[in-house]
This record gives structure tokens, sequence and C-alpha cells, in this order.
């Protein structure tokens, strides 16, 4: 137990070392990733100013003010850096396809485990580096907040991230898996993409979505990557719905946590491996 | 004999080549194709959800539903024009300075940019570029006004000049690979500046509003990319207002400017090359 402890604990030290190599580009990546909320600032500014409200009442949709909407948009953004996973399927497919998953076939270490930690690595890193931009444009939008939400709120708020993380990476690492069956996955992981961009609530609340649209959606364990932990934060969840919200998060964990081990099972089993 | 070569010939040459190489793996294409328009039904499905919340984007500024839809459909047939003739080059010539390929393009008998900006094309972008010109041809049933052959022919012009101020961004920053060895954040750069193109330039107002219209539209041109052609579609050009006849004509010199630019930004890069093999 000691020796797989230490062996897990060089393996996060190594990873973390090898990802402070790119800080910069890090940096320079965060910072941009926040260029496309300004323009969503100026475009929900634009819908908004169009919308009349009789009798001058305060201007909303679907419950949420212009406010709310950037700072929705804010919050997305701090979901995205828990769940998005970038490069973590096509990695595993390209890994099974190339042959390069040997590696962790002949060695006495656990696949899954291994890409876990290089990702926490990653994220950690991702953090520290990150934490200057995101820091600087929270406090310039500061503004679009109505303000810190009470305890059990931001402690729902920061579960729903940490899960959010884990979420992420079992739905992709599962879905990377089916290079195990299909030599070509790049096209899939494009359609994975655009339901996740789309569904997950990053490109808008998915609360706009009217009717039976709304509820489909609400269905899919998307929502958790993006729109949950946001909604949780500005109140749009609230009371029972926030513990139930996370019990769902979790079981959609426990669920891609089978399925991913299944499948990598399956998938070794299918497996061949040519050539030294 | 001339030893010239035809510009034309070369360009059917490499359209030909590449529409035999996806022909060849003719599945990847058919999904490529598929899963490229699918990404313009989701953005279509977003806007037309903003609409049922709202008449206009932007009070008083005429961009209604179909007025926006006609500003959508140019913005989809520009990068669809970017997507298929020059992303995949971009990208490509910054891994030939990485690599140090780009040796064999530089001793070919023919213009190193005209060869790395369109040697290889991507056909499948024909899927966004004809769900774009259906748009508009639905949106233009749907408004009131009805555009003139010469409206037309100057939306063609048009959208040319926002083509070639897309790819002369593009070039110019795939070119300095060679200064920074690797720039795939610059590339994700010219999509996060062009996004800002992706709406009226009406939108940007306020005290922060105004200087990003301004440095977006005279610094990096890229707002009368998709705004020049587009307002040609929504509304009579009225040469009385100030605004319809600068814009038209700055939307030229800006292109005129960017292309300069960006051929001595690339002439630059080539002089700093040096081959990365021994």
């Amino acid at each position: 137990m000691r020796a797989q402890t230490a062996t897990w604990w060089i393996i996060l030290k190594i990873s973390f070392e090898e990802r402070l190599i790119y800080r910069g580009d890090f940096a320079l990546g965060t910072l941009m990733r926040f260029l496309p909320i300004v323009t969503q600032i100026f475009l929900w500014g634009a819908v908004f100013s169009a919308i009349e409200v009789a009798g001058g009442g305060e201007k909303r949709i679907a419950d949420y003010t212009y406010y709310n909407m950037i700072a929705y948009y804010l919050l997305t953004t701090i979901s995205r850096a828990f769940s998005s996973m970038p490069g973590l399927a096509s990695g595993i497919a390209r890994d099974i396809r190339d042959g390069t998953v040997k590696k962790y076939l002949i060695q006495p270490i656990d696949m899954l485990g291994f890409l876990l930690l290089n990702r926490v690595a990653h994220k950690l890193v991702y953090y520290l580096v990150a934490i200057v931009p995101f820091g600087l444009v929270f406090y310039l939008c500061r503004g679009f907040f109505p303000g810190w939400p009470a305890p059990e709120v931001m402690a729902a708020y920061i579960a729903s991230l940490a899960m959010a993380f884990l979420l992420g990476f079992l739905l992709e690492a599962t879905i990377g898996m089916i290079g195990f069956w299909f030599l070509e996955v790049n096209s899939l992981f494009f359609v994975y993409m655009l339901f996740n961009f789309f569904f997950s609530g990053h490109m808008f609340p998915i609360d706009l979505l009217p009717g039976v649209w709304g509820d489909l959606v609400k269905l899919m364990p998307l929502q958790y990557l993006a729109y949950f932990p946001a909604a949780v934060f500005l109140g749009k969840v609230s009371g029972p719905e926030v513990a139930h919200g996370l019990w769902v998060q979790f079981a959609w964990i426990v669920f891609f946590l089978v399925a991913s081990r299944i499948a990598l099972r399956r998938g070794v089993r299918h497996y061949s491996g040519f050539g030294g | 004999m001339s030893t010239r070569p035809s510009y034309f010939r070369v360009l059917l040459t490499f359209l030909r080549n590449s529409l035999v190489r996806d022909m060849t793996f003719r599945a990847n294409f058919i999904i490529n194709t598929i899963s490229t328009t699918s990404w313009v039904f989701m953005n279509l499905g977003f806007y037309i959800l903003i609409f049922t919340y709202t008449p206009m984007i932007g009070a008083g500024t005429g961009w209604g539903k179909y007025q926006f839809f006609l500003f959508l459909s140019t913005t989809l047939i520009i990068n669809s024009l970017i997507r298929g003739l020059f992303i995949n080059n971009a990208v490509e010539f910054s891994e030939m300075i990485r690599t140090g390929t780009l040796d064999f393009a530089l001793v070919k008998p023919i213009d190193t940019q005209f060869l790395v900006s369109l040697g290889r094309i991507e056909w499948s972008a024909i899927g966004p570029f004809t769900c774009g010109l259906a748009l508009m041809v639905y949106s233009l049933f749907r408004v009131q006004y009805v555009p003139g052959p010469l409206m037309i022919l100057l939306y063609v012009f048009y959208v040319l000049c926002g083509t070639a101020i897309y790819y002369s961004l593009m070039i110019a920053m795939a070119a300095t690979s060679v200064w920074l060895g690797r720039n795939r954040t610059l590339l994700d750069f010219w999509f996060y500046i062009t996004n800002f193109a992706r709406y009226p330039m009406e939108i940007y107002t306020g005290t922060w509003g105004v200087p990003i219209q301004r440095a977006f539209t005279f610094v990096v041109p890229v707002l009368v990319a998709v705004n020049v052609p587009a307002r040609l579609l929504v509304r009579p050009l009225d040469l009385r207002n100030p605004a319809d006849v600068f814009l038209p004509l700055f939307a030229i010199l800006a292109t005129i400017g960017s292309l300069v630019m960006s051929r001595w930004v690339f002439k630059l890069s080539l002089l700093s090359y040096r081959s990365a093999s021994s």
C-alpha cells in the first residue's frame, strides 16, 4: 500500500513539473479564453436593450437579468476550467491506434489512475498559473455579481466543481476507449464536443431552452460540466434541488467510473498489438 | 517558352488534387461535412432561441431576426471560404517552419505565399457554405427589401474583401512562427479576434464598446469584413448617409492595407527563416 502511494506521488510530481514547463502558454491561453466573454457582454447588452417590459419592470430572460447572464458566462469559465479535458479522449484513442497503450499493459500501473493523476497535475498547474488572469477578469467584472453566496451554497458550489472535474475526466476517458473498437474516432469526438458545448450550458444557460427541450437537456450528464455549478452559485438552483443535483452528479460519476472500467477491460481483451 | 507558372492552372490542380484526396477517404469526407454542418445548425438554433426572447439585436439598430440571419449567412460564407481555402494551410505553414519542411516550398519555381496558402483545399467546407447560401435566400424572402443586381455584385465583391482581410490576419499570424517557434496559441488568437466580427458592429456601444468598435474597424479591420457586405443585403445604400459611403470605401482601403501588410510580414518571416534540418 505504502509503495503504491509512493508510486502515485512520484507520478503526480513528475507530471506537475512537466506541465510547469508550459506555464507561459497556459497564462496567455487563459487570458485569451476570456475574449469571447467580451463579445457576450455586448451581445447580451444589445439583446436586453431591445426587450420591452410593461410597467418599466426589470428586464429578464428566463429569470436572468442582464447582470445574472454575464455572471453566468463568467462562472461557466470556472466550471469549464474544472471539467474540460482537452486532448484526453483523442489522446487515449491515439495511444490505442499507434500502440503506445502497450506501456500501460506491460507495466504494473493502472491506465485510468495514471491518466487521472496526469490530469490532476495538469489542472493544479493550470490553476496556479491561471489564478492571476482569472482574478483580474473577475475583479474587473465584480459589478455583475450580486455578492458572495452563503457559506452552505459556497460549499455546494465547491463540491459541484470537484465532481465536475471527475465527471469530465471519466466521461472523456470512456469515450476515448471507443478507440479500442474503431480506428478513426475524431469525427465522433467532434460530435461529442459539439453536444458538450451546447448542452453543458457553456453557450447559454440551459434554462433558456423551452419546454421539452429544456427537460431533455436536463436529463443529460453534460449539464453538470458547466451549467449546474454556475446555477448553484447564482442561486438559480436552491434548497433541496441543490442536494438532489449533487446526488445525481455523483451518480453519473459512479456510472462513468463503472463504464470506463468495463470499456477498458473489454477493450484490452479486444486489442491486438504487433511489433516491438 | 515562358518559365512563369500559370497560377490559375496551379490553383485548379490544387482544387482537383484535394478533391481526389477527399474522395479517397469518402466516409471521412462525408462525416466531416456533416459535423461542420451540424455546428452551423447548432449556432442557428442558438440565435433562433435568442429571437424568441427579443425582437432585435440592439434597440433601434434594425437588426431584426431575418436581417440578423442575413448577417449570419454572410459570416458563414466568409468563414467557410477561409476554412476551405486557408485554415489548414496556415496551420501547416506553422508546422513547416517548425519542422524545416518549408525548404521544399522555397525551392519550387512559384510564389511561396501562393503555394503555402492554397496547397491543400478542404472541400468539406462546402457544407457550411451551402447552409450560408440557403439561409441567405430564405432570409431574403422574409425581409421587405430586395437587393438589385448592382447590390448583389457589390455584395460578392465585399465578401471577397472580407475573406482577404481574414486571410491576411491569419497568414501574418502563422508567419510569426519563424520568430516564436510554435504558435498554436496565436492561431487560437485569430479565432478569438474574428469572434468580435460575429455580431453587427452596432452592439459595441458605451464607454468600452466604442473603443472596441474603433480598434476592430481601424486598427485590425475585422469588423468591416462582415458588416459591410451584410448591410448591402439588409437595406438600400443611402449615398446621402456618410456612414453608407465611408464604410464601404474604407473596407476597400482596409483590404488593400491588410494584404500589403500580410505580404510584408510573410516576406520578412522568410528572410528570418532558418531551416530546422542539418
